[in-house]
């Protein structure tokens, strides 16, 4: 059995969904958690100094190809799982199933996750761009600023100038909130898809799931709510 | 207690055959007892519809106790009626009102193509057993039962799975079209046996190939399927699906 024929059939794509959709889950939790250093109250310097390592230092850009690969592994296969299981019904139901025994965000996956895609894009237009490639083809380069001597992005700066914009926040919360929702069931799904079945594991991923999936987006919600009320 | 009927209207699917498009016909039903079955107010309708020259409804039934599965309608949106755990020939008109508009359509999904009105065709189902729904054994004389010690648990969650009477209403419910929910259940209530564990790597791969090639859709564990199901095949059969299905690929010697 070749490593294509395991990742090819219906369950073999769900474990590709899986193992990429755990691994930004994992990036999730350190892009939240170095993003909480604007809550450091130094008008920007430990978080700019945060982003200038993970953008100078040779593992987190690494690291960084991988989740761009794991990103787009993960939309494709999405969207080809979302187009082959639409194409399994050609006839729909005069009365549709509806809501009984799911919930409307478990089926609704796709949509969420295309709601997250506009906003990724949008987000890496405004960030990763001008901060990795700032300089180069004609992209404007970020304000700089300088701690002991040393000059590094003022990516701080950036956010509070972005999220000074009503409409920019209120994009990103209803995006966090996407976030939420497809966190809830995907959590929990990708990890039963990995094979959790006892009880035990499954009630316990279930509840951090979850929290998770309120906590996380919270989190990421509250920062430019915080520029915009000018918390920070 | 008082004996109650009603009158209601039935909105039928109606396709002479597998090749032509079908439409809903509504019609009349009177003096329905409340202790009638489904499927026996359809016996009423076809005997009326016989009297009137017309072509009686077909629909699947074989045993009408609730275990053969071959009762097979989609009933006001939900497969085999309002009632949880329950087959359409269990399903009892106390479940309906008098002047109630009821709607019944047959399973919809490619891989279980319309034949006539609401008779699909579930062959494909029969194909995945073949695929490796069962134990290789040679026959001879029986051994005696307890020389194979097996875990309660694993012998109560094993006949659990085993309870699946491959109706297709966990198709029908599902928004992809999915087998999953039947085909862990006839993984699962083998790989959980001892008789069951010398093909249980190639079991799973192949009937999961063959799931796919049926056209069935893959498995978004929205729960659907579970809710619906007549058997309460529980979801977690299909995590044990997949566990199995990644260990045997894992594992693979070739």
């Amino acid at each position: 059995m070749t490593w294509n024929q395991i990742f090819s059939t219906s369950v073999g794509k769900k474990i590709t969904m899986s193992l990429t959709g755990i691994f930004l889950i994992l990036f999730l939790v350190v892009h939240a958690g170095l993003n909480a250093c604007i809550w450091a109250f130094d008008e920007g310097e430990t978080f700019n100094k945060a982003a200038a390592f993970m953008g100078n230092n040779w593992v987190p850009r690494v690291l960084e190809i991988g989740l761009f690969g794991g990103l787009l592994l993960h939309i494709f296969q999405g969207y080809s799982l979302e187009l082959a299981n639409r194409s399994k019904r050609a006839v729909n139901y005069a009365i549709p199933y509806g809501n009984k025994g799911s919930k409307w965000y478990s089926r609704s996956m796709a949509i969420l996750g295309t709601l997250l895609l506009m906003f990724l894009i949008m987000h890496i237009y405004q960030f990763w761009t001008p901060s990795r490639l700032g300089g180069m083809m004609g992209i404007e380069k970020l304000p700089e600023a300088t701690y002991n001597g040393k000059e590094i992005h003022n990516l701080f700066y950036e956010m509070k100038e972005e999220f000074e914009n009503p409409i920019i926040v209120v994009f990103y919360v209803l995006a966090c909130a996407s976030l939420g929702y497809h966190l809830a069931h995907g959590f929990q799904s990708a990890f039963r898809t990995l094979g959790v079945h006892n009880k035990r594991y499954s009630i316990l991923l279930s509840s951090l799931g979850y929290g998770f999936s309120i906590f996380v987006p919270l989190i990421f919600a509250l920062m430019p709510i915080s520029f915009l009320f000018k918390l920070v | 207690m008082a004996h109650k009927s009603m009158n209601l209207t039935l909105k039928v699917w109606r396709q002479k055959n597998a090749k032509t498009t079908g439409q809903f016909e509504s019609y009349q039903v009177k003096n329905i007892s409340e202790e009638m079955s489904f499927l026996e107010m359809f016996d009423v309708l076809n005997e009326q519809l016989v009297q009137e020259n017309k072509e009686p409804i077909a629909f699947d039934h074989d045993c009408r106790e609730g275990i053969c599965g071959m009762c097979s309608m989609y009933i006001d949106g939900k497969p085999h009626g309002p009632w949880q755990a329950n087959t359409t020939c269990q399903l009892h008109m106390r479940a309906f009102k008098d002047g109630d508009t009821i709607t019944v359509e047959p399973w919809r999904a490619n891989a279980f193509p319309v034949l006539k009105d609401l008779v699909v065709d579930r062959t494909s189902f029969d194909r995945i057993i073949q695929a490796g729904g069962y134990v290789s054994v040679n026959t001879g004389n029986a051994v005696d039962g307890n020389s194979l010690p097996i875990n309660k648990n694993a012998a109560d969650d094993s006949f659990a799975a085993a309870m699946c009477i491959g109706c297709g209403a966990c198709v029908a419910a599902c928004k992809n079209s999915s087998a999953m929910l039947f085909l862990s259940a006839k993984v699962s209530h083998l790989a959980l046996l001892p008789q069951g564990d010398p093909e249980r790597s190639t079991r799973v791969m192949n009937m999961v190939a063959q799931m796919d090639k049926e056209g069935f859709g893959a498995c978004t564990n929205t729960g659907a399927c579970e809710a619906t199901c007549p058997k309460e095949i529980s979801l977690s059969n299909i995590a044990r699906l997949n566990q199995e299905y990644l260990l045997s690929s894992l594992t693979a010697s070739n």
